[in-house]
Order: structure tokens, then sequence, then C-alpha cells
């Protein structure tokens, strides 16, 4: 199980304690959370804090954001024929976030809907604002499915973004940005930035100093974590150069609903659950598509995210949380 | 681990095979230009490549339980997102090679060639 969920080989080298976010520290951090993550970020490398007991314990002049994504709404399908009760319990984790952490605002990393319908839009959309949380959106492939190609999305999501739906805001001294990596995908390729979004990220940046935090989130995971079934952007890693000389980079991900984590110098890479359906870890079936699970396992492999960000030099760290807690 | 694919997937899979060999064993005479089709399954095309005599109308039918869509390279047909089940159907009157993909999940690529 544990290394189905961790694929992705990680830096090799005894690394710099503190900062050093271990495999198997993420690992007994998912084991025992089993439903979101919390990140900490803090000028540095990220660390997990391993519970969330220690997260909820940290500071109150901490920043919290939450991450939720792949909701599929409108997904009927045996590997979960109630994509609306199982937002509907992810939102209910992240109420008590609200209450205990008191976030600053909360991203959804795509994959909103399952068919672009403006019903689904609908149905999540009032489910995720009982959280009375802003949502930062980018979309997934699921979400740009609709006759305009994600006109609809940018009709809900869009105001104030470029192209497709990027952009980046400023919270507490980080730069995030979100990426769109779903649109004008070409024949044989993975998810694509495309040369207007990477000319774009390059100018967003090019004011900011190096020792900004940076946190950028977008659908498909911005590095291969599985070429063979499209789990990979073909341009990812010109976006990546561009962010090589930040001292902390954390990249946010959907689009696999599993855990996979690596780090890499300063750069953090960290995919989230679904709140809907499981899919198999890399390589472990014919095909990436809705994994059936016993419905008794089911909410242990969907979940939210927690990331935690703090001034200074402690480090950034996550926490996962099932539902099934 | 539990089973990557729920059986209803697979029994699907299944009856739109034997569904194909009803229809292909039926048809006569086969010089003339047959409907053909694609199947979607597994996150592939089956066949990948598939050979046809012009005129020939191919429909792809989505048999996984996750949305494809069905793209020329360059776009020119493309269908709707086809759910489970939903079938997409294109003509194809001009021999030549035809590359195709999904435009959601690129790596999805298949080819009809079109013959005289």
């Amino acid at each position: 199980m544990i290394d189905e969920v961790n694929p992705v080989s990680e830096p090799s080298e005894a690394e710099d304690g503190p900062l050093r976010l271990s495999r198997r520290g993420a690992l007994e951090c998912m084991v025992w959370a089993g439903t979101g993550i919390l990140w900490t970020l803090s000028g540095g490398v990220p660390k997990s804090l391993g519970l969330i007991g220690d997260a909820l314990a940290a500071e109150a002049s901490a920043f919290t954001f939450l991450q939720i994504s792949d909701s599929h709404i409108g997904f009927n399908k045996p590997a979960n024929p109630d994509a609306l009760g199982t937002l509907r319990e992810a939102i209910g984790k992240v109420k008590e976030l609200v209450v205990k952490t008191r976030p600053a605002f909360m991203i959804h990393t795509g994959d909103i809907t399952h068919l672009s319908k403006p019903d689904e839009f609908d149905n999540a959309d009032q489910i995720i604002g009982e959280a009375k949380l802003k949502v930062h959106y980018v979309p997934g492939e699921h979400d740009v499915i609709d006759e305009g190609l994600g006109k609809a999305y940018l009709a809900r999501y869009g105001k104030g973004t470029m192209g497709a739906g990027w952009y980046s805001f400023d919270d507490h001294g980080v730069h995030f940005i979100g990426l769109v990596n779903v649109v004008d995908l070409k024949a044989g390729g993975l998810g694509r930035l495309g040369a207007d979004q990477l000319a774009w990220l390059a100018d967003d940046l090019k004011d900011k100093s190096s020792s900004t935090p940076i946190v950028v989130f977008a659908h498909i995971p911005l590095w291969t974590v599985y070429a063979q079934w499209g789990w990979g952007t073909d341009d990812g890693l010109q976006a990546l150069n561009l962010l090589k000389r930040f001292g902390s980079v954390t990249v946010l991900n959907g689009h696999i609903h599993q855990i996979v984590q690596k780090v890499e110098g300063n750069m953090t890479f960290h995919t989230a659950r679904s709140t809907c359906f499981p899919q198999p870890a890399p390589g472990t079936a014919p095909a990436p598509g809705p994994m059936t699970v016993p419905a008794d396992q089911l909410r242990s492999m969907l979940g939210i995210a927690s990331v935690e960000v703090r001034i200074g030099d402690k480090p950034l760290a996550i926490t996962d949380t099932t539902l099934a807690g | 681990m539990a089973k990557p694919l729920s059986d209803s997937v697979v029994a699907r899979g299944f009856r739109a095979i034997l569904a194909a060999a009803v229809v292909l064993a039926s048809t006569a005479p086969p010089v003339l230009a047959v409907d053909a089709q694609v199947k979607i399954a597994n996150f592939t095309f089956d066949p990948p490549t598939l050979t046809v005599k012009a005129g020939t109308t191919v429909t792809w039918i989505n048999a996984d339980d996750i949305p494809h869509l069905v793209s020329e390279k360059d776009g020119k047909f493309r269908s709707s997102a086809l759910d489970t089940n939903d079938k997409f159907s294109q003509t194809f009157s001009i021999a030549g090679t035809v590359e195709y993909f999904c435009a959601i999940h690129p790596h999805m690529t298949g080819r009809i060639v079109v013959t005289p």
C-alpha cells in the first residue's frame, strides 16, 4: 500500500534533517490521518507536522489554507454513486478546520464537476459555499468539456484571470500561482500550459524576490508522475525552471486521486486525494479510471488537505486527512 | 488493494465486443463499405488502427466510467464529451490516414486508415 501510493522516487541523499520531509514521515502522517493535507509553509522546505494535532497546536500566528480536489460532481458510477454526499462530508471536515485553525482560504485543484454541466457546477458551488471560505479554483479537464470548451468554467470562476483561467495573488507574504494545464491539449501529449501561459508566468515572477515563498497549484501534476497514464505536464519543466531560483516552492496538484509526494531541492510536490473516488496507483491496473473499493473502505481513500504557513524559519508542513475519521 | 475495475465495466466491455462481433458477422457482402466501430475502454481506442473503405461511418462508443472526447489531431472533427455508453459517429469519405486522440486524455491516440 505504502509503496503503491508513493511511487515517485525521492532524493536519495541523506538530507539536512529538520527541513527534510521524510518519506516515512509523510506516510505515517497519511496513515494516521487517513483525510486531508495540512501544510505548514514558512520560508523553507516543507515538513510534515505528522499529526494534525501538532498543527492545531501551532502558534496562533500561523497562516493556514486548505486544498480540496477532484470532487467530480455528476459522477454516479459504482466507484462512488454519491459524489455530492462525499463532497458534503469533505466540506464538513473543512468546517471543522475553519473553527480550529481559521484557514485564510481554500484552493480547489480542479475536476469540480464530472461533465462541465451547469447543474453540476451549481451543486458543487452550493456545497463548497457552505464552508464560507474564499475559494481559488483552477480547472480540471472535466471542467472544460462543455460545448464552449471551458467557457462555462470561465463564466463562473474566471473573473480576474488570464487566458484559460490562470492567475496569481499574494497572501501573508506568499505568492500563489494558479495554472491551467488542461486545455488545448495535443495528440500524444500530456497536460499542457502553452507558450502564452509560460510567458505570463515569467513576467509574473520577474519582479519577485527569490526569498518569496511560492505556492503553485494546477490540476494535472506539473511533474511527470506516470506518463503512460498521462500523469504529467509536457511543458511543466519550463514552469519549474522559472521557479528554480526561489528558496521555497510548493507545487500542489490533483488529478490522480491519491497522494504522491516528493522533494527535489527547494521544491516540494504534493498531490491531493479526491473527494469522490480513488484511482489506482501508477501501473497497478490496466487503466487510470475510477477504482471501485468496498463501500466501507471508500472514505479512507478520499480526503481534504490543510496547509499551514508560518512566517519565520519554520518549515512548511502538510497533513492529509481522510473522510473516514 | 482492491480490484482496479468494477465487474460492471468489464461486463459492459465484453458485451460491447459481443455486439461488435454480431454486427460484423451479420454484415454481407464484405466487399461493400461496412459501418465500423471503435470501442473506448481502459483509456485506449480499440482497435488503435482501424482500416475502412471510403464512405464508411465509424462509430466510437465509450465503455469507460470516465468521459472521453474524440478529436481529429488538428480539430478537424471533434465529438462532444462522451459519457459512459455515449457514441459519436464520423463518416470518412476521402482516402488517407486520419490521426485522432482523446482531447482530454491526449496520451490516448488512434488512427483511421481510409482506403479508396
